[in-house]
């Protein structure tokens, strides 16, 4: 099992963070298809208004040499007035379609984003514990949010990227129908530019991965201090991982400033090839409009026309990074959700009818992993009501009996059975059956929010009377009251304001209030002081009433006072029994009871 | 507008950069505010028809060519120094930030962590920095770079022609008086936006570590929907900050092309009636052209304001925390004592809590052991946490050796105190490193020495890397009881004449419990020490048992006297310490089972 250490690695996996594919990736943009398509009507009316957006802006140089040459050349003063009005009516529909587009388009983004995210933490829900066990928190963390969010800033780009190409279409066709010869004498220096770039674009590429890289580094270090920090003062390591921390801050900041470099780099290219452009249209302009082949008014839209062009090829490569970089994160979230959770309800499962609890392993074989059973054919019958104690070594299979039981883990169909009142568990839909089951681990995981909201995890209809019952039940109704807020008591993240051992018993008050009919002890009081174990003990004895319960437990006033012991070693059952008939047998409970008073060193008063 | 002066602050460490980034642009806006005039005269030139002769043009155009292309290196050239210093200043006050941040956060008191999560803190290092970094850039630099083109622009505008120039420049108060009003409205919308990016990532956090009580529910569905109710509201507020933004800058490019298309007629007219030439009026029209890029970073940098503001003040949270346990002034080292540990008439309460400890006296003389006891919430833990100062006491004093604890450095009263604790928090470094994380100068004889009293040694030589073994790869999980000898072994190595210790031991064999009483029973020879007590054998040792109940001090003795008392202890001892031993030992059953046959 995955212990999870205090530390959190900047995992060797870090390295496949950063893989940089193409800024296209044909799958990824096949997958958000679906997500996308019902905002079609928004995407429709957002590519017209782009369409008219991007035509409205073409259109400002056109309707300028049209204006001058004309009309204020020729001196029309009136007709002038006519191609104001004109043009401002295109500042008018550039201004509406400018906001519809974005408004459209960014509604379009978030709704697909927002599906995904739900889709994608969906997807990671149905996943098996082993898959859990495999795999880290920050991983999953870095998957759901960090990589949904660069697809965000993707939708930002596509649609900026998208105006950009159509910008530059535009200009292209409006500069050749304006006069073809210097239109392609003009846009001689584009090729030069894109062979610029695309060499630009190699070295450009190794400086960026570099800075990423680096800066995962950083935010580990921060994570881990930050995690550790009560060690960290206790032992005065401040000042020497200040000088750690610095280095690896300093080794990003430079590669951020290389990387600087090479973005700034392109620009003075980018202004003086415009600057070429344009003197090439004036030197070939002025001898066309001495042949009167060109007219004034179209050369000044010519230079606005150039001055303009760069712009969008500028933007475009600025966001080819970040269009590589989402296209990476696309694909490692449709790598996610294309994984089938190994563990899943077969088709034709049925419910689970309200259980009893009479429980059957019947010869149960398990395994982790391939060839290591951990269990070894376990046959076992338990009738319902009857509290059941586990005893065994570390490794013999305790946790694993009843993990298999609550259906973390699957039995091979031909690996024997369990039975629930009768019915094979295989058999039927996982949450029918664990709804009705409550299982209370060693590590009392609580979630942010209130006491309340904790005690009545999951069963949100449950009455605060029925929480309140099951606080009192194990002890906790007292000090929740001396809480500030009581039950409506913020959890913070440390769980500072209350102790271990107060909140594992709000854990036994959540198992409580799901009024299981089967309830799985597993080593729940490991954890705790023996002082609060008392209290839960005495809680215990009603809890156990009118339920099956398997107890892992070593503590022998819970064993004694089962209705059953089962012995485990090696993954497999050794005795069974109850305490006396065990002691009776003078087989191995026996040696063990034995063995532990004869070592016991209490003083007698 | 406080944070943005101080985040410039920043900027201003680095003065040398900055005031190069400013004339780099200051050169970049001449050399390219220069440009329409040229084109307008080559315009004009042209238009007069000014002789050319077999296809070449008059010399006149070829040196309006000449100049215009020598601007352009020019700008070419400023435009990347004015960019790149602009990336690198920026990158110097996010490399300052950081280290002043990830100082200021570990040298905050307890107190301040138990208010915030680990993972709000890491947004703050993460998307606060990235954001105020952004403003550096964008609102800092070429924010005066917009500001410059449109004054000037505005200036040669009314030089030339000033009804034509007035005109020309009436959308710029438009955009500026539009701007402000937008930016606060954007900063609080960013502001709720973080939060709720917050909510969001605890809740995925806590869903993935918890994934086991999810499974153990079947509570996914219920997840989920706390999950999508998180995520819903992200997406409205970010709708919401975008349609402002969108609504915003399709209006500013409105009236930037209402000013050209006033320019065309206005100065239409003026070419017509003569007071204009054409190519002036081609400079009228570059001008404003020359503008249009600014207009449209305007939403950018309101952008980068409104966010850097509310980044910054979540920034300056964390920078301006104050510590409630400071050190004096005048603090003093802390020489390395005997040990005579007193609390005098201590009381503790958390901050804006209830009362945790109410007039504490405890005397402890160099090497004696007090064990501590009672239930949770009694005050222990807050009792020991005293000590090195993790808090402060409200009322009374702690003396070591006679001198208040509150008169040394921190760090000289901490090298005096060792900690063992249940919990135990390892680094993704290796073994050895982690065991001498309190000394780092140890030589490995040292660091050997301190992991065999604390029982590892034996483990480690097991370890194909032994001392080098790396914690936190998967292949070298430490379960609860090597993490606690770890503790045990850093203590052993810092040798210091106090310690506090927590003796309970996590579910583990017989044999790995002998050894973890065998490490404490080594660690504890010889110092003063404060043990959180759950065993037998820890009370039968101590010297002084003291049994907290909600903060008081309820009895005092050795384990025989209050035995003999009668009283709370007795019943403690009744309930846990006694029963607490009878544990079904998992001794080697095939070694006992041998021992049968």
């Amino acid at each position: 099992m995955n212990l999870g250490l205090g530390g959190h690695s900047a995992s060797r996996g870090q390295a496949d963070e950063e893989v940089f594919g193409s800024a296209y990736d044909q799958r990824v943009i096949l997958r958000l298809l679906p997500y996308v398509k019902p905002f079609m009507k928004l995407v429709i009316i957002s590519g017209i208004s782009m369409l008219l957006f991007t035509f409205t802006l073409v259109a400002v140089p056109w309707i300028i040499a049209w204006g001058i040459d004309d009309f204020i050349i020729p001196g029309d003063i009136d007709g002038l007035l006519w191609v104001f009005v004109l043009f401002l009516g295109v500042a008018l529909l550039n201004w509406a379609t400018n906001y519809v587009q974005q408004s459209a388009m960014q509604r379009v983004g978030q709704g697909v984003l927002w599906r995904l995210r739900r889709d994608l933490f969906g997807h990671v829900q149905k996943q098996s514990m082993k898959y859990f066990d495999n795999t880290e928190v920050g991983r999953l963390m870095s998957r759901v949010q960090g990589d949904v969010g660069q697809l965000q800033e993707f939708a930002a780009l596509v649609v900026m990227s998208l105006g950009e190409l159509l910008s530059l279409v535009g200009i292209i066709i409006a500069l050749l129908i304006l006069d073809v010869q210097l239109a392609l004498i003009s846009m001689v220096v584009v090729p030069i530019l894109v062979s610029i770039m695309l060499v630009w674009q190699k070295y450009a590429k190794r400086s960026f991965i570099a800075v990423r890289i680096r800066i995962s580094i950083v935010n580990a270090a921060f994570n881990e201090n930050i995690s550790g920090v009560r060690v960290v003062q206790s032992l005065n390591r401040q000042p020497r991982n200040l000088e750690i921390f610095d280095d690896k801050n300093i080794s990003h900041r430079e590669a951020n400033l290389t990387a600087g470099r090479f973005a700034s780099g392109l620009l003075p290219g980018v202004d003086i090839l415009t600057a070429v452009g344009i003197a090439l249209a004036i030197y070939f302009g002025a001898s066309m409009v001495a042949d009167s082949s060109l007219e004034v008014g179209v050369l000044v839209a010519f230079i606005m026309y150039i001055q303009r062009f760069f712009d969008p090829i500028r933007n475009l490569t600025q966001q080819y990074t970040q269009l590589q970089r989402s296209m990476a994160s696309g694909s490692r979230i449709f790598d996610l959700m294309d994984r089938d959770p190994d563990m899943v309800d077969s088709q034709d499962a049925d419910e689970m009818e309200a259980l009893k609890g009479h429980i059957e392993f019947k010869d149960v074989r398990f395994s982790y992993v391939e060839g290591e059973e951990v269990l070894k054919g376990i046959n076992l019958k338990i009738d319902a009501g009857e509290t059941v104690a586990i005893v065994g070594p570390t490794g013999a299979g305790k946790t694993s009996l009843v993990s298999v039981l609550s259906r973390f883990y699957e039995v091979e169909r031909d690996k024997g059975a369990i039975l629930v009142d009768g019915t094979d568990i295989r058999n039927v839909k996982r949450r029918s059956l664990v709804r009705q089951m409550s299982t209370v681990l060693q590590d009392p995981f609580l979630f942010s929010g209130s006491v309340r909201e904790n005690i009545k995890y999951n069963h949100r209809e449950a009455s605060e009377e029925q929480m309140i019952v099951a606080s009192k039940a194990v002890g906790s109704h007292d000090f929740i009251l001396e809480l500030e807020d009581g039950y409506d008591t913020f959890l913070s993240e440390r769980g500072t304001n209350l102790s271990l051992g107060q909140r594992q018993l709000l854990s036994f008050a959540r198992a409580i209030v799901a009024d299981p009919r089967i309830l799985i002890l597993d080593e729940a009081t490991a954890n705790i002081d023996s002082h609060t174990e008392i209290l839960i003990q005495n809680a215990l004895r009603n809890l156990l009433q009118d339920r099956t319960a398997l107890v892992i437990a070593h503590r022998l006033s819970t064993i004694r006072g089962a209705d059953k012991i089962v012995v485990l070693q090696d993954g497999q059952i050794i005795e069974v029994g109850k305490h006396e008939e065990l002691m009776e047998k003078g087989g191995l409970y026996s040696h063990l009871y034995d063995m532990n008073f004869a070592a016991m060193d209490a003083p007698v008063n | 507008m406080n944070h943005i002066l101080r985040i410039i602050g920043y900027a201003f460490r680095h003065k040398a950069r900055l005031v190069w980034a400013y004339l780099c642009t200051a050169g970049a806006v001449a050399a390219y505010v220069v440009l329409p005039r040229y084109f307008g005269e080559a315009i004009d030139l042209i238009a007069d028809n000014v002789g050319t002769v077999a296809g070449i043009p008059a010399r006149e155009i070829l040196i309006s060519i000449g100049i215009i292309l020598g601007l352009s290196v020019i700008r070419g050239a400023l435009s990347y120094g004015q960019n790149y210093l602009a990336e690198s200043l920026s990158q110097f006050v996010s490399y300052d930030l950081r280290n002043d941040f990830y100082d200021r956060v570990q040298h905050q008191s307890f107190a301040f962590h138990d208010r915030h999560h680990t993972g709000n803190l890491m947004s703050r290092a993460i998307t606060d920095v990235e954001n105020i970094r952004m403003f550096i850039n964008m609102g800092l630099v070429r924010a005066p770079y917009f500001i410059a083109l449109f004054i000037i622009v505005a200036v040669i505008l009314m030089n030339m022609n000033w009804k034509l120039g007035l005109i020309a420049s009436c959308f710029m108060p438009v955009v500026a008086f539009y701007t402000s009003h937008v930016r606060l409205k954007m900063r609080n919308l960013w502001l709720i936006a973080q939060e709720k990016m917050a909510e969001l990532s605890i809740t995925l956090q806590e869903n993935f570590s918890g994934m086991r009580v999810v499974k153990a529910f079947a509570s996914e569905d219920h997840e989920e929907a706390k999950f999508d109710v998180r995520s819903k509201d992200v997406a409205d507020i970010f709708i919401e900050a975008e349609q402002l933004r969108a609504s915003s800058m399709s209006f500013m490019l409105f009236t930037f092309l209402a000013a050209m298309g006033l320019i065309l007629y206005f100065g239409g007219r003026e070419v017509i009636n003569g007071g204009l030439t054409p190519g002036e009026l081609a400079q009228f029209v570059f001008y404003l052209q020359i503008l249009a890029l600014p207009v449209r970073m305007c939403g950018w940098v309101v952008n980068a304001y409104a966010r850097a503001a509310s980044a910054g003040e979540r920034m300056f949270e964390i920078l301006d925390a104050e510590s409630p346990v400071t050190e004096k002034v005048e603090a003093q080292m802390m020489s390395r004592r005997k040990g005579h540990v007193v609390f005098k008439d201590v009381s503790f309460s958390y901050e804006g809590g209830n009362q945790v400890l109410d007039n504490v006296n405890i005397e402890a003389k160099p090497g004696e052991i007090i064990a501590l006891l009672g239930g949770p919430g009694s005050g222990k833990s807050s009792l020991v946490n005293l000590l090195p100062r993790f808090y402060d006491v409200t009322e009374g004093s702690i003396t070591i050796d006679g001198d208040d604890i509150r008169d040394f450095t921190l760090k000289s009263l901490r090298e005096n105190i060792g900690m063992v604790q249940q919990d135990v928090f390892l680094f993704t470094t290796s073994l050895k490193e982690n065991i001498a994380y309190g000394k780092e100068l140890a030589d490995i004889e040292e660091i050997e020495r301190a992991a065999k009293i604390a029982q590892m040694d034996e483990f480690i030589d097991s370890l194909d890397d032994g001392y080098d073994t790396h914690v936190g790869e998967r292949g070298s999980t430490l379960s609860g009881g090597q993490r606690q000898r770890m503790s045990i072994a850093r203590a052993v190595l810092l040798d210091p004449p106090v310690l506090i210790l927590d003796d309970s031991t996590s579910s583990v064999d017989a044999q790995t419990e002998d050894q973890i009483k065998q490490a404490m029973t080594s660690v504890m020879k010889g110092r003063t020490t404060f043990v959180i007590a759950n065993r037998l054998s820890t009370v039968h040792s101590a010297d002084s048992i003291i049994v907290l109940d909600r903060g008081k001090i309820v009895e005092r003795g050795t384990h025989t006297e209050l035995l003999a008392f009668n009283g709370k202890y007795r019943e403690i001892y009744e309930l846990q310490l006694r029963p607490q031993e009878e544990v079904m030992r998992e001794i080697e059953i095939s070694s006992m089972a041998k021992a049968e046959a």
